[in-house]
């Protein structure tokens, strides 16, 4: 076997590694510190972090994996974008063409409903993580009620989306998850002292939410708006609060 | 490349900043230390992702049909904690209430939690309660909620075992009664005592003033009540009690029959 260190030598001094990297790189603590800080997207992180956060077992590494799922459905959904119109006469028939004309289409559809799946558990074991640590404790409290606000956004955006392939499994689960809003307190048709406000099943909360009595075409118009517009926008803000509030707080807890 | 180690012996605190500021001192780079490991850990799960996206199909059913309603309609699996909370209560409360309540109660979960202890380790000895309420309402009342609700619930929203078939003919008795006809109250309704109903309201009452006898009992014994004060005692005590009221509306419905506790014109409890 040849000596690792010549072949790497003869590698690194090669014409080809020279026309492609300049200088090589001294790995010294200033250069450590300059790839995070030189670096837009890598300085989230701080230059340096408490040893025992970079542990699997401390974080589950569930946060980030939540992010790296948001970014999944963000790049497949723009991809999806293209091809799919919300509108009731289309939409089910996009879905087919989406599937089985459009090439990768159904690896990206897949990839794009599994990565919201996984964002649901993956949120959930991550609040669980967090209150397991009590990393809410002060000075992170406010950091959780953000992130409280995130998962509501996640389940959220997951609901809006489960509506747009227009088949019967999504008519029939948003009708069930909103004719709670029927029942909701004096502004629901159907909820305690409706009719005290005067509600009625056309002007009221649920009403209000689907552009309708029922889940039609203006149903789907909103989802898709809230789905693709509205709520990825309210996320990523709370999002960039999110990430903020962690370095100012002190980055990742640890036992003071 | 020349290997860097990281001095692992702790180094004397920085003294810059005030009493507040722990003395963390055990520090390691980020890069490579922890942008290795979530570079590892996002090509594990994007593999895993793809992977699993390769093998199993998104669900397509057939076209939307407003007027052809499958038994039984069950929500996303992520929600069905909720519509499995509509088998033991009005609408209006676990469609509604609810849900907000439970966003509210883990959002004031660091302001009413005063123990100092515990903050950014694992601990269950120095904070039991705190962590036996959340693995309570986390593990029992979520997730148990959310497997009955997708293994076994189906047409007419009746349980069912997974090996069981759905039938959409079964007809289940339909036995359930309000607490004010149940058997022990039976008698006051017969002749019309006074508003039977507000039995129910009596009982609600004396459920939550529980609280109120276990504070005054309690509080100058109890350190963990001196510590919370009034104030985030009474919110604790009753997210406490308004959690508590789901298992016990459960056992009420499976062990007695008993739909609801207080009937009112206007809703029902
Ligand atoms: C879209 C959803 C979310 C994303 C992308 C996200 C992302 C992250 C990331 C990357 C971290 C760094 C540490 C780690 O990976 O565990 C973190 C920390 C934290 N998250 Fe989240 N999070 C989300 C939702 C939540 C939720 C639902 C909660 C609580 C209810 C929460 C509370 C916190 C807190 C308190 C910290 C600081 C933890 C510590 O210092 O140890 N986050 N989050």
């Amino acid at each position: 076997m040849p000596n690792m260190n010549e072949l790497k030598k003869r590698i690194v001094e090669s014409q080809l590694w020279r026309s492609m990297f300049r200088h090589d790189y001294p790995d010294t603590p200033r250069n450590r510190v300059l790839q995070i800080m030189a670096n837009v997207w890598l300085h989230l992180h701080p230059p340096k972090i408490r040893r025992h956060a970079i542990k699997l077992r401390f974080t589950w590494c569930m946060g980030g994996i939540t992010f790296l799922m948001f970014l999944v459905t963000v790049v497949t959904g723009v991809i999806l974008m293209f091809y799919y119109r919300p509108v009731a006469e289309y939409a089910y028939a996009d879905m087919k063409y989406l599937q089985f004309d459009i090439p990768f289409g159904m690896i990206m559809r897949n990839m794009h409903r599994w990565a919201a799946h996984g964002m649901v558990i993956t949120v959930w074991l991550h609040m669980f993580r967090v209150f397991m640590t009590g990393s809410y404790k002060p000075p992170r409290e406010f950091n959780w009620v953000v992130g409280v606000v995130l998962l509501t956004i996640t389940l959220l955006l997951s609901f809006t989306g489960y509506l747009l392939p227009w088949d019967q499994l999504s008519i029939w689960a948003v009708t069930v998850g909103t004719n709670m809003a029927r029942a909701t307190p004096f502004v629901g048709s159907e909820g305690p002292f409706g009719e005290v406000v005067g509600v009625t099943p056309r002007y009221d909360a649920r009403a209000f939410l689907l552009g309708g009595t029922l889940v039609g075409p203006p149903a789907l118009l909103r989802f898709y708006v809230l789905h693709c517009i509205f709520l990825p926008i309210l996320i990523s803000l709370l999002m960039i609060v999110h990430f903020w509030r962690i370095r100012k707080d002190g980055g990742i807890s640890g036992p003071l | 490349m020349a290997e860097v180690k990281e001095n692992t012996t702790p180094k004397p605190a920085a003294q810059s900043a005030g009493a507040h500021e722990p003395a963390v001192t055990d520090r390691v780079h980020v890069w490579p230390y922890l942008v290795r490991n979530e570079f590892i850990c996002s090509i594990i799960v994007m593999v895993i992702l793809t992977v699993w996206s390769i093998t199993i199909d998104a669900p397509l059913e057939e076209p939307a049909n407003p007027t052809q309603t499958p038994n039984p309609s069950k929500a996303p699996w992520y929600f069905l904690g909720l519509q499995e909370m509509l088998v033991y209560f009005d609408p209006w409360f676990a469609g509604v209430v609810l849900p907000s309540l439970i966003i509210v109660g883990l959002m004031v979960i660091p302001y009413v939690d005063v123990n100092p202890k515990g903050n950014g380790y694992y601990t269950f000895r120095e904070r039991p309660f705190a962590v036996t309420m959340f693995l309570f309402g986390f593990f029992f009342l979520w997730i148990s909620l959310i497997i009955t609700g997708v293994f076994f619930r189906g047409p007419g929203w009746n349980l069912f075992w997974p090996w069981e078939t759905w039938d959409p003919h079964l007809v289940v008795a339909l036995t359930n009664i309000d607490l004010p006809a149940w058997g022990p109250f039976k008698w006051m309704g017969n002749p019309k005592i006074f508003g039977v109903e507000v039995i129910g309201f009596v009982l609600i009452a004396l459920y939550f003033s529980t609280a109120f006898v276990f504070y005054f009992l309690r509080r100058d014994t109890n350190d963990m009540i001196r510590q919370l004060g009034p104030m985030r005692y009474g919110i604790v005590a009753f997210l406490f009690l308004t959690m508590m009221s789901l298992p016990i509306k459960v056992v009420l419905r499976l062990a007695f029959n008993i739909k609801n506790v207080w009937v009112t014109p206007w809703f029902n409890i």
